[in-house]
């Protein structure tokens, strides 16, 4: 058994790392689908699209050959409208609700005719969007993920200047580091934020971390607002045993190494535990199997009825090869020579709980699982320590905001990851538009020699 | 089972469905082919002076995915020889002596020609004859076509031409492109046709290219108005086919209905209105000669439900319940009524109510699925609602008469009764 990288060819990486959300082949194939659509009124796609994209529209824009029509809709509610039809969780969202499901039809392909008007759309660079001659307004954006994103071009839409300082070398944010390849490829991620700041007037600075290379009191001297969307960061800890052994990583950065590094570099192991049963879960389960692993093993100390991703997504890691195991909380990390060996969990039973809830209670029984690696993927914590330095009020390090981003501090805004410690991509971009109104409000308002509302 | 054959003015064929005058009767290859799969009859496509076609020929309209909705030809009359088609005509009718061998007839327009062409066809042995009156294109500018059938003295005039030599029945074929199809009809039974089919095909501009801005067909960058039939056509050929099975004097004879037919269901309809066969070609041009299994399989199964022995048992049934409206009960009235189980949300009766008709659908907004309910003292009773509701049997319109009595305008007004009441 060994950890180690570099176990495929160019072939076999290329291969399991290609987009698995290829869109419509041909024009016919998504008008067929398009055309199925019965485009509702007040639809319950749109109203469970957190940016609440017209959807019936720009679907019938699609059978109307109205291809930039139908990827204005989209980008005009959602400039990330590309990603998201990749990674969106659409059958808790838009094809969840979509009608036909009450007609026990398979609901409309609303995610992958997103993809056929927003694909070309980016690839061939359509300029959808003007921007207004500039009101020599500035704004800082901290953060070029979904979020940061979002607010700067819904900003510079409006004629202001924004300036995005990003910590890494990459603009997407969790788009980019966060999720699997084979859903949004690097090459996507790269063409979706050239095509969301071809707009104009937005300025990325990379390698420049917040509270670090820039401070927010230099930032509020040099603009008239800041917008804070530097996302969630930090793997929580399973404060188990042997938890500091070589070969136990956490998810965020076994990904963010994927990501980074590329596909050869990263080191995985024969037999690999993937502790829990969310998205970037299987996100790191299957891109171990992906990566060369023989054997991986999702543990999830709840049963299928409580796990957090969809259940399109643990049918990947299951057509991946992946094993679950229901109902096994880890307690011990075990190894040898400083290296992991094996991994110890207690078995769960669900017992009935007095609130009608079934409560897992851990058991003595034991089971013992060979392996090399193991993946930590019990969530993410927020930047509780940068949070608190900057005096924002906040829940547990989750930035404090009225609904549309107003923070603490007059000028200071946030949105995304930062304050709602970690959702979707779509609610990031919601959370960027919403922010971006508050922010023009406020500029509005300063004009007129008001100092707007905070918190 | 019920037993489908038809009997035409003694022209006898195991099903009322014959092929109607077009390409796939244009040659004995395709008709012994038709036949085995087991149409009843064709009209042989029509036979006249020698012409040439253009390329291209046809266009189509699509609908909301669906191809070929409606369709459109500008091709001409058969460009093969005379003395080919005739002796092609007789093989088919030796081989298949039990299925109907019509033949589509436009001579030049003279007495002498229809003479010489009739005689000729009808030594193939050929069971009966089809006076095309109709084609709206091309043979029109020489005076033949729908030139003929647009004018009920010509028409007349030229029927009378074709009885002095017929010894077999003869159809008159009628055209559309008229504000009536009754004078001409009128008049072709006046002098002695034995039967009517109807519709030829409607003059028409399918679309016009977004890109070369020339209308379709493109030939050479230039179009002409085509003739279009298919799906599209087949609501104004049941109206145009009910004026006839209505009229007193075209009532007399049998007629061959035609415009439109794509299943069992289109034929069934136009029978009940009054046809005694029906002629298929738009369908058999876009899914080949195999549509015929399910033509006669579908037929013979709702007359075996609804205990017809023969199609004799339900032609020209659903003549008498068209009515002119003056005639239609006021008193009767329905309201839509939205069954919640089997609701999908998805709002198409509220906003087409709403904006199309009478705002008698209320909207009770939830997340996401909104819920729509009936208000009962605004609806009309109009079906808007249940037409586009995608759900089978969703929305039903509930009978609630106004009064007991059959009430219809003429007495309404004569009794003096409020107006505007809505």
């Amino acid at each position: 058994m060994a950890v180690r990288n570099n176990r495929l060819s160019a072939e076999e990486y290329q291969q399991h790392f290609s987009d698995i959300h290829p869109p419509f082949e041909t024009r016919d194939a998504a008008l067929v689908e398009a055309n199925r659509c019965l485009f509702c009124y007040d639809a319950p796609c749109t109203k469970s699209c957190p940016t609440s994209i017209n959807v019936p529209k720009f679907i019938k824009q699609i059978t109307t050959d109205n291809l930039k029509g139908s990827a204005y809709t989209i980008f005009s509610s959602n400039i990330m409208g590309g990603g998201c039809a990749k990674v969106c969780p659409v059958e808790k969202l838009c094809e969840g609700s979509c009608v036909y499901n009450f007609m026990e039809e398979e609901p409309i392909a609303i995610a992958r005719l997103q993809r056929y008007a927003t694909e070309r759309a980016i690839t061939e660079k359509w300029p959808l969007f003007e921007r207004k001659p500039s009101t020599g307004k500035k704004v800082a954006v901290i953060g070029a993920g979904p979020a940061g994103l979002s607010c700067a071009h819904a900003l510079s839409r409006e004629g202001v200047d924004v300036t995005i300082y990003e910590k890494e070398s990459k603009g997407g944010g969790l788009m980019t580091y966060g999720i699997a390849a084979y859903k949004v490829t690097p090459q996507f991620c790269q063409e979706e934020v050239d095509y969301i700041i071809a707009i104009g007037g937005i300025e990325i600075r990379y390698n420049t971390t917040f509270g670090k290379d820039i401070t927010l009191d230099e930032l509020q001297q040099q603009y008239d607002a800041v917008y804070l969307a530097f996302g969630v960061g930090l793997a929580r800890q399973l404060y188990i045993p042997g938890e500091q052994l070589d070969g136990v990583v956490d998810a965020i950065s076994f990904i963010y190494d994927i990501r980074n590094s590329g596909f050869p570099a990263v080191p995985v192991g024969d037999q690999v535990a993937v502790i829990g049963m969310g998205m970037t879960a299987i996100d790191a389960a299957t891109q171990a199997k992906r990566l060369g692993a023989k054997d991986v093993t999702l543990v999830y100390r709840r049963t299928q009825q409580e796990m957090p991703c969809t259940e399109a997504e643990m049918n990947i890691a299951l057509l991946d090869g992946c094993k679950i195991i229901w109902l096994a909380a880890p307690t011990e990390i075990l190894g040898e020579d400083g290296k992991v060996t094996q991994l110890v969990c207690n078995i769960v039973k669900l017992e009935d709980a007095a609130n009608g809830r079934r409560q897992p209670v851990i058991t003595d029984e034991q089971i013992i699982l060979p392996v090399d690696m193991v993946i930590k993927a019990a969530g993410q914590m927020p930047f509780e320590e940068l949070v608190h330095s900057h005096q924002l009020n906040n829940d547990h390090g989750k930035i404090a905001t009225t609904s549309n981003g107003v923070t603490s501090i007059a000028g200071v805004f946030a949105g995304g990851d930062c304050v709602n410690g970690g959702k979707e991509v779509v609610d990031a971009v919601q959370a960027g538009k919403d922010g971006a109104k508050a922010i023009l409000e406020y500029l509005q308002h300063r004009n007129g020699n008001n100092d707007g509302n905070h918190l | 089972m019920a037993d489908i054959s038809a009997n035409f003015l003694g022209i006898k064929s195991p099903n009322p469905f014959w092929l109607a005058s077009a390409p796939p009767t244009d040659k004995k290859l395709n008709v012994l082919r038709a036949f085995e799969a087991g149409w009843g009859g064709v009209v042989w496509k029509t036979l006249g002076s020698q012409i040439k076609n253009v390329s291209s020929r046809y266009s189509s309209v699509d609908y909301n995915g669906s191809r070929v909705m409606g369709f459109n030809n500008i091709e001409l009359i058969s460009d093969r020889p005379l003395d080919l088609n005739l002796r092609e005509i007789a093989e088919c009718v030796r081989l298949f002596p039990d299925r109907a061998m019509i033949v589509s007839l436009m001579a030049d327009n003279n007495r002498q020609s229809w003479h010489e062409l009739i005689k000729k066809v009808e030594d193939t042995g050929a069971h009966g004859l089809e006076l095309n009156f109709g084609c709206p294109h091309g043979m029109t500018e020489r005076g033949m076509g729908a030139a003929v059938g647009q004018d009920p003295d010509i028409a007349a005039r030229v029927v009378e031409w074709v009885m002095e030599a017929a010894t077999t029945p003869v159809i008159t074929k009628l055209t559309p492109n008229v504000h009536s199809v009754v004078p001409t009809g009128r008049a072709a039974v006046n002098a002695g046709t034995n039967a009517l089919s109807l519709i030829n095909t409607i003059q028409s501009v399918t679309g016009v290219d977004l890109d070369t801005f020339v209308p379709n067909p493109n030939v050479g960058g230039q179009s002409t108005f085509g003739g279009y039939c298919g799906p599209a056509v087949k609501p104004i050929a049941l109206k145009m086919l009910t004026t006839i099975s209505q009229d007193a004097v075209t009532a007399k004879v049998p007629i061959s209905g035609i415009g439109g037919i794509s299943t069992w269901k289109d034929a069934a309809e136009f029978m009940l209105l009054g046809a005694t066969t029906v002629q298929v070609c738009t369908a058999a041009m876009h899914y080949g000669f195999r549509i015929i299994e399910d033509l006669c399989d579908g037929l013979n199964n709702w007359m075996d439900e609804k205990g017809f022995k023969t199609i004799d048992d339900f032609i020209g049934r659903s003549v008498p319940t068209l009515t002119n409206w003056e005639e239609l009960d006021i008193n009767y009235h329905i309201i839509a009524k939205i069954n919640q189980d089997k609701c999908i949300h998805c709002g198409l009766c509220y906003i087409s109510c709403e904006d199309g008709s009478h705002q008698a659908i209320n909207l009770s907004y939830g997340n996401p699925y909104n819920t729509y309910t009936v208000k009962e003292e605004e609806c009309v009773g109009c079906n808007l609602c249940k037409l586009v509701c995608p759900v089978d049997n969703c929305i039903t319109m509930e009978e609630h008469r106004k009064g007991d009595e059959y009430l219809n305008w003429k007495e309404f007004q004569r009794r003096g009764l409020p107006l505007n009441d809505h």
